[in-house]
């Protein structure tokens, strides 16, 4: 079964300028797939520096990858042209984080709706079109009349942002990537928009790839996990399992480190080694090498690969070298759909 | 609580923005009262009032926006009858503020030394180099920041860092109340955490009273003593945090408690319905009522005022009496 | 302490209860408060008129040049403004004048901008060895004084030949470098906005990407280059003019006062015959420049002063 869509030992350098031989690797041998008839919703967790947006980017085709292949239904995406070309465009989707630089300012909101009615043809009258927009648009809770004919100057964060998770409704894509799509919203409306993309997911069969580095919105609306952490996966798999019984030391750090909205439970249980990451020295070994308090001898000579620790959980760590290793090829094994 | 008078006072402050849509209220006559150590949460949606509040308290509020009335008491000093010149020294040395985004603000063409050093010689101009020098590098220290970070530039620092930096200025004349605008609310979880840390240290070391500006729930519930819940200018309800958290009294703040995603609750999602209001032309009476679930039909008319409860709560909702109890005492949220 | 800016209060959301004012209703609002534009616009429109009207009821083909009418006359009932030595009407030289000058400063800007758009937008989107070239050729050409080399230029010319269009040309060889520049810079910053990003997402192509999503958020850009394009020619015809490198026999502002000053007109008391070009001249400079603080604020809204 061809999958929807799949990264194949995806690597993505970036140098700092033609002359510096720096590097950084913002993405390190990451494989993974997304299966054709199952539709999902998956979470890539990480701070900034992880890897996130660039995965992001090169989901989207923004972006090609230094090495490795990103293939749409088994067809490389660098090389799609004319129509299959469109059908990706079509079927691939995402809603960003910032709700108001996505608006073309010079142009009402309604342009954010209507250019890709009118480029995929999913309309076949003005009437028809404008249907489908008011449809979108209730369905999120916006009243058309309050929001059509309006710029985006003019709307507040929220109404911008359901606009765009209206926008994803309308298209009905195969895949949407969500990039961080509730992080500049009020609290209040957060739900409101997890809850239309879990029903995009329920209803229409959508498969999403949820990109945050909130762990509380993820747990409530992710069925499977990756965490990234300076471009490698350390830890992956069903997300319960992951949240509520972390093995990697960084994921451990990080589920400590979120202030649950609970008097009970409190930060400061894991203890943090070292502050923020030195920046620019390159390491040989696993990543997390100089913050980890469990780290070893075998950590600083090479990167750990990943270890599958239960069926539905793996982490990249010397901790759990007793554990059978998982290929990077085969990290959708312990994704649960 | 160990002090018996309250270091901060702020008695109706009133603040209107005039924009070519009309007069918005911003701030409708708000009240509180913080003692010495004290840590008060305040949060509420964007635009509800929050950095509004801090500002005018700050007495920086630009036009279009006026402070139309209110006392703002530190001790027994009204910062609103200051001239210019006293409440310029006032700012930093009593009462500080970090604001959103504060590591924008740092000039990025001056080391860091440089800018801590205007700010210590604009309040006490014949202090000598070598104790302003001392200073500082105590106020970095007391952020866990290295001296060296002294003659930097804010570019060479992460964003954790240079939100350290703001905290650092921020204290660096020992003020009485701090108030920190979303400090974190760019930064990653884990910085986040440290950032938060630091800044506890320092509230304690220094024993002043903090008001932590925000709209997650969660650093809240990790860090304040109190939360006041604002809504369209207004204070809807102060309680301690705990209070809040598992017996809200005000439909607002039940509302947002229950849309809080925890470990607990998987799957369910409950927003809240409506939009925010216009400050422009809000709704008579409680500014919440056209969304509030157990609107009554007094509630259209009048707008409640704040009541101070035996048990030190405060609520404005006409589901409390006079004294505030409730006709039905409502059970407790879930437990979270 | 650290400038803050107030976010304003969130829109209103109930349209019963709130109208919004028409799109003419705001734009009017709006040129009340920017008074720069409206003043420099509306000197801006009477000059026009003056030379419009005046050219329709004038014969400014005979008028404005030399042996029409009787010369060294003051301003009169019948000669408005007087008349110069050569026996120039100098109502007709005015309006023949102004109008020139007007032609001169938007051929000059118009090939300016427009050189500069698409040499910018070639640079900017494709980038590589195109952008090398023409930034190489921009960064090389701007700093050359570029009056001096309109004087070589002009001055090597054979008198004859220079007519108001060949100036015009001159004029504009070095004023596509600015814009160029400030075009580069513009697509460049836009092409990495989401907005565009999002186009692609759509279904737009690269180049209807240029033109629907990037172009209209240049016209700010592209109207005030213009502007100050035809700032620039005017100015630039009228120094080459008053040096008496224009072309002569044509009734340039910048040509009358290089004759008035030839022919010693204020000594011999002919006040009229400089007085007129130096006011359009005046007149010319504050209306452009207002409208260019005008269209600036128009263009930077953190400019913008609130009522």
């Amino acid at each position: 079964m061809t999958p929807l869509l799949e990264f194949r030992n995806v690597t993505k350098i970036y140098s700092k300028g033609l002359l510096s031989r720096a590097m950084t690797v913002a993405l390190d041998d990451v494989s993974l797939r997304i299966e054709d008839d199952q539709p999902t919703i998956m979470t890539v967790a990480g701070e900034s520096g992880s890897g996130k947006t660039t995965l992001a980017m090169l989901l989207l085709g923004f972006i090609s990858p230094t090495h490795g292949q990103i293939l749409y239904k088994g067809k490389d995406i660098a090389k799609l042209q004319g129509e299959e070309r469109l059908a990706f465009r079509r079927e691939v989707q995402a809603v960003f984080q910032d709700p108001f630089a996505v608006f073309n300012p010079f142009y009402t909101v309604d342009h954010l709706l209507s250019v890709p009615i009118e480029k995929f043809k999913l309309a076949r009258s003005k009437r028809e079109a404008r249907d489908k927009m008011d449809e979108a648009l209730s369905a999120v809770g916006l009243r058309p009349e309050d929001v059509l004919g309006r710029f985006p100057h003019q709307l507040s964060g929220g109404q911008r942002q359901r606009i765009n998770v209206a926008r994803a409704l309308l298209l009905k894509p195969r895949l949407l990537v969500a990039d961080e799509p509730v992080s500049m919203v009020d609290a209040s409306l957060r739900a409101t928009i997890l809850e239309s993309l879990r029903k995009m997911n329920r209803e229409y069969g959508v498969s999403i790839i949820y990109i945050t580095h909130d762990l509380t919105t993820a747990y409530h609306v992710a069925n499977s996990i990756i965490v990234l952490y300076r471009g490698s996966v350390m830890e992956a798999g069903d997300i319960d399992r992951v949240i509520r019984d972390p093995q990697h030391p960084y994921t451990k750090l990080l589920i400590d480190s979120i202030p649950w909205p609970d008097v009970n439970r409190k930060w400061g249980q894991t203890e943090i080694k070292a502050r923020e990451q030195d920046h620019g020295s390159v390491e040989t070994g696993c990543k997390f090498a100089s913050r980890c308090p469990f780290v070893m001898e075998a950590c600083r000579k090479a990167p750990p690969p990943l270890y599958q620790v239960a069926a539905q959980q793996a982490a990249a760590c010397y901790l759990y070298e007793k554990q059978p290793v998982l290929a990077r090829e085969q990290l959708s094994q312990v994704l649960p759909v | 609580m160990t002090s018996t008078k309250p270091v901060l006072r702020v008695i109706d402050l009133q603040v209107s923005y005039y924009t070519e849509a009309g007069r918005a209220l911003a701030l409708d006559r708000a009240s509180l009262e913080l003692y010495p150590g004290e840590k008060l949460g305040m949060v509420g949606e964007s635009g509800c009032g929050k950095s509004t509040m801090a500002l005018a308290m700050m007495r920086m509020i630009k036009p279009p926006g006026r402070i139309e009335g209110g006392q703002v008491f530190i001790d027994d000093i009204d910062l609103m009858t200051l001239p210019e010149a006293k409440m310029r020294k006032a700012r930093l040395s009593l009462i500080s503020y970090i604001p959103q985004g504060a590591m924008n603000s740092l000039n990025p063409v001056l080391r860091i030394e440089a800018q801590m050093r205007d700010a210590i010689k604009e309040h006490l101009p014949t202090m000598r180099d070598a104790e302003v020098q001392a200073r500082i590098y105590e106020a970095l220290e007391s952020v866990e920041l290295r001296r060296e970070v002294a003659r930097m530039y804010p570019h060479e620092l992460s964003g954790g860092m240079k939100q350290r930096v703001c905290i650092a200025i921020g204290i660096l004349l020992g003020p009485k109340v701090i108030i920190a605008d979303e400090p974190t609310s760019a930064l990653d979880v884990v910085t986040q955490r440290q950032v938060m840390e630091t800044l506890d240290r320092i509230q304690k070391q220094l024993g002043a009273a903090m008001i932590l500006i925000g709209h997650d729930m969660g650093l809240m519930a990790q860090f304040v003593d109190k939360v006041a819940v604002m809504y369209a200018g207004k204070f809807t309800e102060i309680s301690p945090v705990r209070d809040i958290f598992t017996n809200p009294l005000h439909p607002y703040a039940r509302a947002l408690i229950e849309s809080l995603p925890t470990l607990n609750n998987k799957g369910v999602f409950k927003g809240i319905p409506g939009l925010a209001p216009s400050l422009i032309n809000r709704p008579p009476g409680c500014t919440f009522h056209p969304r509030c679930p157990e609107a009554m039909e007094i509630c259209k008319s009048v707008p409640p005022a704040l009541i101070h409860r035996w048990d030190g709560r405060q609520v404005a909702c006409y589901l409390y009496d006079h004294d505030g109890r409730r006709a039905d005492e409502p059970a407790a949220v879930s437990a979270r | 302490m650290t400038q803050i800016t107030i976010a304003s209060p969130q829109a209103q959301t109930r349209s019963e209860r709130y109208q919004h004012p028409s799109r003419l209703t705001l734009t009017l609002r709006y040129l009340r408060r920017n008074k720069s534009l409206v003043i420099g616009l509306a000197i801006a429109l009477a000059l026009a008129l003056f030379s419009i009207v005046g050219s329709l009821t004038i014969d400014t083909e005979k008028l404005a040049y030399p042996l029409a009418v009787k010369p060294k006359q003051p301003p009169s009932p019948e000669y408005p403004l007087g008349t110069d030595f050569f026996g120039r009407d100098m109502l007709a030289v005015m309006v023949r004048g102004v109008w020139q000058t007007a032609v001169i400063g938007l051929i000059a800007g118009a090939i300016g901008t427009g050189v500069g758009v698409v040499l910018g937008f070639l640079s900017a989107y494709y980038g590589g060895a195109v952008d090398t070239l023409i930034r190489g050729i921009t960064e090389v050409l701007l700093p050359i004084p570029a009056f001096l080399i309109l004087v070589i230029i002009a001055g090597s010319i054979d008198r004859r030949s220079v007519t108001i269009y060949t100036m015009a040309l001159i004029v504009s060889l070095l004023a596509w470098m600015g814009p160029t520049r400030i075009m580069r810079a513009q697509v460049l910053s836009l092409k990495e906005r989401l907005f565009v990003n999002v186009a692609k997402l759509s279904g737009m192509g690269n180049l209807e990407i240029v033109f629907k999503e990037i172009l209209p958020n240049m016209l700010p850009f592209i109207l005030a280059s213009f502007v100050s394009g035809v700032f620039a020619g005017i100015f630039s015809s009228f120094g080459l003019s008053v040096l008496g490198l224009g072309p002569l026999r044509e009734p340039l502002i910048g040509n009358t006062i290089w004759f008035a000053q030839q022919q010693a007109a204020f000594f011999n008391g002919w006040w009229w015959w400089p007085l007129w070009p130096t006011l359009a001249l005046i007149l010319i400079f504050v209306s452009l420049t207002l409208i260019n603080i005008g269209l600036d604020e128009l263009a930077n809204p953190r400019v913008r002063r609130t009522e």
